[in-house]
């Protein structure tokens, strides 16, 4: 019988690993879709490095199965890893070569010719705008230019799955922003990315499905907007100078919840966008009443680990 | 080859590297040859009892640079790129190891020359010769297995670092530079008994003419012995650690 070709670029069912007596991933199923960008979002020691290396042959899971690119991780090894590129969290780049030479080993890793490795190693120096900075050794390189070169490395030979361990993690917003349009052009040209990450934001704007990873176990998983309707909504805080200003905006904000007994803090809920917040300091203005502080929060991890897990991220990292 | 081509470039960009290796066995030879050689009652000439003893530390001396150089390729997470690339996984470490004897060749070479220059006339036969050269290259393929073990297992690479002065010690606490007759009670006990002593009167032996073939067994079998273990325990030790 024909086991038919199914769609998942990575599948994993059951996963399970422990150091010692810790465990690390508690039975975890995952299905991306290829062609796709999936986001494993979680705080720092929930398992998404662990999980990486699983899927990318690093590590040998304890229990449970894992097929990436339709090969089992465990016996299909050499298939599973000459379908992948790998970007780990810390850049995985040889400081003592120029960047030119990273890429260059790594066509000649992969066995690209010489004339194609050239022209490999010469676009994506382009596309990475490193061009400039090809025969500098890597060791010189800014962080952002270090990720960017890393990434490039994963590139060569063009894989089909693309794994990236919190790519943007300690980068500046320009060179995340550059990062996210890089990951949204591979996803176009029809790579599968698996992404790890800790910022919701990141998430939100790249993943076509997000699992959200918690002490080794999925605590959520779903499409952006699937999640943000576990989540409660965006706020906006309004802290007065006394308890007379409080109490009459309350009166007139009827929606508002008091922020703790003691704060003289307000939270109303909002979607922080200009037209609301406008309106509701037109309503204030209208009744004179003078706010103090103000400031507007939109939903982050924080807020998810809150409404999934009933307590908050910090506990976590801790 | 790819790896090995990523190796050299790594020892020409690391100028400290060089000089340890190349120049520093010369800068010592001349120290020892002008300075202390005077001071060792040696039957004949004291270059050609010292120079085969400074081709060993030699080889010892490059060894610092391989264990910092394979103990940064595992701390920095490259070895992770590799791992997950369809490429054998020894050949990140055998790469270390070809470079590391390949710079060690080259350094002793320049030893020779400049040992040749100051008046060192080994007695030696071509086949001799052949035959020391072959077994440098042993000492030299075994002390650098146990030393990219070493650089493995380190968690730092200031472990590292310090690692390997042990090897580079041994060669000092044997008869390289003085008789081990001459040294004192306990240290001399040690000498004749650790690996670079009969490692040594090996080199020394072929060189003057004179092989003796007790201690050149009991250097090979020490080669050998360190080279197994040394290649088995980086192996194991590369697998463990992801």
């Amino acid at each position: 019988m024909v086991v038919p070709m199914t769609n998942s670029a990575i599948a994993a069912s059951g996963l399970r690993k422990a150091y010692k007596d810790k465990v690390v991933l508690d039975g975890i199923d995952l299905d991306v879709a290829a062609g796709t960008i999936f986001s494993l979002l979680g705080p720092n020691g929930a398992g998404k490095t662990t999980t990486v290396n699983v899927l990318t042959t690093l590590m040998k899971a304890d229990g449970g199965t894992v097929r990436v690119a339709g090969h089992d991780v465990a016996t299909e090894t050499k298939a599973v890893r000459a379908a992948i590129g790998v970007t780990g969290q810390f850049a995985a780049v040889d400081e003592l070569l120029t960047g030119q030479e990273n890429l260059q080993l790594m066509a000649d890793l992969k066995r690209l010719g010489s004339g194609e490795s050239k022209r490999v190693v010469a676009d994506l120096l382009e596309r990475f705008d490193l061009t400039e900075s090809a025969q500098k050794m890597a060791a010189t390189y800014s962080g952002g230019m270090r990720r960017k070169l890393d990434l490039a490395m994963t590139l060569v030979g063009k894989p089909r799955i693309i794994f990236l361990d919190e790519p943007t993690t300690g980068l500046d917003p320009r060179s995340r922003r550059t990062m996210w349009d890089i990951i949204r052009q591979l996803v176009a040209e029809g790579a599968t990315i698996f992404l790890t990450t800790q910022y919701l934001e990141e998430a939100d704007r790249l993943a076509d499905r997000i699992a959200v990873l918690d002490q080794g176990k999925l605590v959520a998983q779903g499409t952006p907007a699937e999640l943000k309707r576990l989540i409660p909504g965006g706020h906006v805080r309004l802290r007065f100078a006394g308890d007379l200003e409080l109490d009459s905006a309350m009166r007139v904000l009827t929606d508002a919840a008091r922020d703790g007994e003691e704060d003289l803090t307000l939270r109303v809920p909002s979607d922080g966008g200009a037209r609301s917040v406008r309106a509701l300091l037109a309503q204030l203005d209208a009744h004179s009443i003078e706010v103090e502080e103000f400031s507007v929060h939109t939903p982050d991890l924080d807020d998810v680990f809150l409404a999934l897990t009933g307590r908050t991220n910090t506990k976590v990292n801790a | 080859m790819t790896m090995l081509g990523r190796n050299f470039k790594h020892t020409l960009r690391n100028p400290v590297a060089v000089f340890n290796a190349v120049l520093f066995p010369i800068v010592l030879m001349l120290m020892f040859v002008f300075v202390f050689g005077g001071a060792f009652d040696i039957d004949g000439k004291y270059i050609d009892y010292a120079t085969p003893g400074m081709i060993v530390l030699t080889i010892c001396y490059g060894l610092s640079a391989t264990a910092l150089a394979v103990n940064s390729d595992m701390t920095k997470g490259i070895i992770n790129r590799f791992k997950v690339m369809d490429i054998s996984r020894s050949a990140v470490l055998s790469a270390h190891v070809a470079a590391t004897m390949l710079r060690s060749l080259i350094a002793i070479a320049a030893l020779i020359g400049v040992a040749f220059a100051l008046g060192f006339r080994p007695a030696a036969s071509p086949l001799e010769w052949l035959a020391t050269i072959g077994f440098i290259v042993l000492v030299s393929f075994a002390t650098t297995w146990i030393t990219v073990a070493l650089g493995l297992a380190a968690k730092t690479p200031e472990t590292a670092g310090l690692v390997s002065v042990p090897l580079v010690m041994l060669p000092f606490l044997s008869s390289a530079i003085v008789p081990a007759e001459t040294m004192g009670p306990g240290v001399r006990q040690f000498a004749e008994y650790q690996p670079f002593t009969p490692i040594i009167e090996t080199v020394r032996g072929l060189l003057t003419g004179d092989p003796s073939g007790n201690s050149a067994i009991v250097a090979v079998i020490w080669c050998a012995g360190i080279a197994l273990v040394g290649y088995v325990w980086s192996l194991s030790t590369f697998k463990k650690r992801a």
